[in-house]
């Protein structure tokens, strides 16, 4: 249980970066922690105390940790990633067109 | 028909985008040609599709492996309406941006980009398993988040990173909410996930899925712009080029955003019952905050967003009610504004394009020297308006019906009143750009090229069709589509086999 927690307090260390921080980089800082947690709270899910890893051999024991929630981190990380590229490729041409990375300098929309 | 049609929704697109990516360098025209002959196959494939497809709904399985242990896209009525709602408007668009982007540089990549995220919403649209619909949500997001930065503008680019942030942290919502269907079900397969749920008594895991309905919906909302989830999308919508914001506005907060939600949640409706009143007041929030920002902006396609955010509520309302009627009037809705939306948007695309503002103070008189771009931007403030005997009306009356049916009065009083407002604001639109006498300095304006105009009358054509013959519409396409959503669990049954 205490490893959920910790996941928990990961994703809300993440969404504080994105919420409260003013640095546009720290903002994307904050988005890579909290989908790290989500892909750490998804593995975990299909963690079993003592499984062994999804191998079938002959012999090999069918206690087996689940590889689906695996599977898909790997793709969740996949995605992850490009919109981690994309967010600092966006950051790097503001900073080229107003020379900070202080959000509250650039603010010309009203949102 | 053979079942693995249905893959060609995407193999089609990425197989464009990835030549145009490959040779980015290409030639404008070739661009133009890849670009535009792939959404415009694909509205022939779906066409095709609607009228070869038997009654019962067609689920194709990846590598033979049948569900819920492999991957399964189905096309039942739902799957269909969005299929030919998101190909007409995404060729639609993708004829007019040849016009529209001849004076941004990098057509390759714009087109590419362009086919990635139509291909991730047919493939969205098709999906039968939660985690697919967050793969081709996160690669419709990706290409739309690198569209509204296409520009590289100093507002496009402000807009497009308040997008990303807020869009990926609506997907982590969206994620952490599969992780826990999953874990309280095991089965990411959305018809598996209803059958596991059905089978059991209605408190053994109902926390759970009521937290995971409530991470999805906030991230669905995000995707949507629900007020209070708004905030990105007045800024993202007006920023970003003509044709992506109407791509954005007409379809892809409808396909990512509602369509989604309502795929999901109507799964698992049955175990979270308080869903229904969350939809239902974040939509007359929507409706209402939404028309009253509109009123007060002098920016066209501002104006037009924030009505994306008011009209966006009457669809997540006709949803939320959960009657027949309501779902119905719902995604009868969706359709709807998918047309007249992003008609409006290449509107504004095109007086920018022509008269080079989007103030409306400073345009003025521009009917006169722009006919076609006056008579459609005309039909179209009237359909969202709700005059009869355009979409508009027919959506929306059946919509405070079912909301007054359903016992909802202040929704459905509130539906009626924001229907006026948006009346009085399209009106504004109407009288300072297109109506009076052209300004001085307006007068050598031209009407913009064959390529912007017809697809306006195309869109113009559909909004007049879809509202008069409404009957037709109704029982071909919107009655099936609502049908699956309203037997979800019984349809869920026979998915799986």
């Amino acid at each position: 249980m205490i490893n959920y927690f910790l996941v928990f307090v990961l994703f809300g260390v993440g969404l504080y970066g994105v919420l409260v921080k003013k640095n546009i980089v720290k903002k994307i800082l904050g988005l890579a922690i909290f989908t790290y947690a989500v892909n750490l709270f998804f593995v975990l899910i299909g963690y079993k105390a003592g499984g062994a890893a999804p191998i079938f051999a002959v012999g090999s024991e069918a206690n087996f940790v689940d590889p689906l929630p695996q599977a898909i981190v790997l793709t969740a990380i996949v995605i992850d990633l490009a919109i981690l590229a994309l967010a600092v490729a966006i950051a790097l041409r503001i900073y080229e067109k107003h020379g900070t990375f202080d959000i509250t300098e650039i603010r010309n929309l009203k949102g | 028909m053979r079942h693995g049609i249905i893959t060609l929704f995407l193999a089609l697109p990425l197989a464009a985008a990835f030549l145009l990516a490959a040779v980015g360098g290409a030639k404008r025209r070739f661009a133009e040609i890849v670009g535009v002959s792939s959404p415009l196959a694909l509205l022939a494939l779906a066409v095709y599709v609607f009228f070869v497809r038997g009654s019962e709904p067609l689920v194709y399985s990846f590598s033979g492996w049948p569900a819920p242990l492999g991957v399964v896209w189905v096309l039942d009525g739902l799957s269909m309406l969005m299929l030919l709602a998101a190909n007409f408007v995404a060729a639609a668009v993708a004829v007019y941006s040849v016009g529209y982007m001849k004076s941004y540089t990098a057509p390759a990549k714009y087109y590419a980009l362009f086919n990635l995220m139509v291909g991730a919403m047919n493939a969205l649209a098709l999906s039968g398993d939660i985690f697919n619909i967050y793969v081709f949500l996160e690669i419709a997001s990706v290409a739309a988040y690198a569209l509204a930065a296409f520009g590289l503008g100093r507002d496009e680019l402000e807009a497009s990173f308040k997008y990303v942030i807020l869009g990926s942290t609506a997907s982590a919502f969206i994620l952490m909410g599969v992780a826990i269907i999953y874990s309280a079900t095991g089965s990411l397969n959305l018809a598996d996930i209803a059958a596991v749920l059905a089978a059991r008594t209605a408190d053994s895991s109902g926390g759970a899925i009521r937290l995971a309905a409530l991470l999805m919906t906030s991230g669905f909302a995000l995707k949507a712009g629900l007020v209070p989830f708004h905030a990105w999308l007045p800024d993202v919508h007006s920023s970003a080029p003509s044709p992506v914001s109407a791509m954005l506005s007409g379809m892809l907060i409808k396909v990512a955003g509602l369509y989604a939600m309502a795929r999901i949640f109507f799964f698992i409706a049955p175990v979270a019952r308080i869903m229904p009143n969350i939809l239902v007041f974040l939509g007359v929030l929507s409706m209402i905050v939404g028309v009253l920002l509109a009123l007060g902006q002098w920016d066209f396609k501002r104006l037009l967003a924030y009505h994306s955010v008011s009209q966006v509520g009457y669809i997540a309302l006709g949803l939320g009610l959960g009657t027949p009627l309501g779902i119905a009037a719902g995604l009868y809705h969706l359709i709807n504004h998918a047309v007249f939306k992003s008609l409006m948007f290449l509107n504004a695309g095109a007086v920018e394009y022509s008269a080079g503002t989007r103030d409306l103070k400073s345009a003025g008189g521009l009917a006169a020297r722009m006919p076609v771009t006056g008579a459609t931007s005309l039909t179209a403030s009237l359909a969202i308006a709700g005059v009869p005997p355009l979409n508009g009306f027919w959506s929306k009356f059946m919509i405070i019906i079912a909301a007054f049916q359903a016992g909802r009065y202040f929704a459905g009083a509130a539906a009626a009143i924001v229907s006026v407002l948006t009346l009085a604001s399209f009106l504004k639109v109407q009288k300072y750009v297109f109506w009076g006498k052209t300004k001085e300095n307006l007068s050598s304006v031209k009407e913009v090229p064959l390529s912007m105009t017809l697809p306006m009358a195309a869109l113009a054509v559909a909004c007049v069709l879809l509202g008069i013959f409404y009957p037709v519409v109704r029982d071909t396409l919107i009655q099936p589509a609502a049908m699956v959503l309203v037997r979800a669990l019984e349809y869920s049954a026979g998915a799986i086999k």
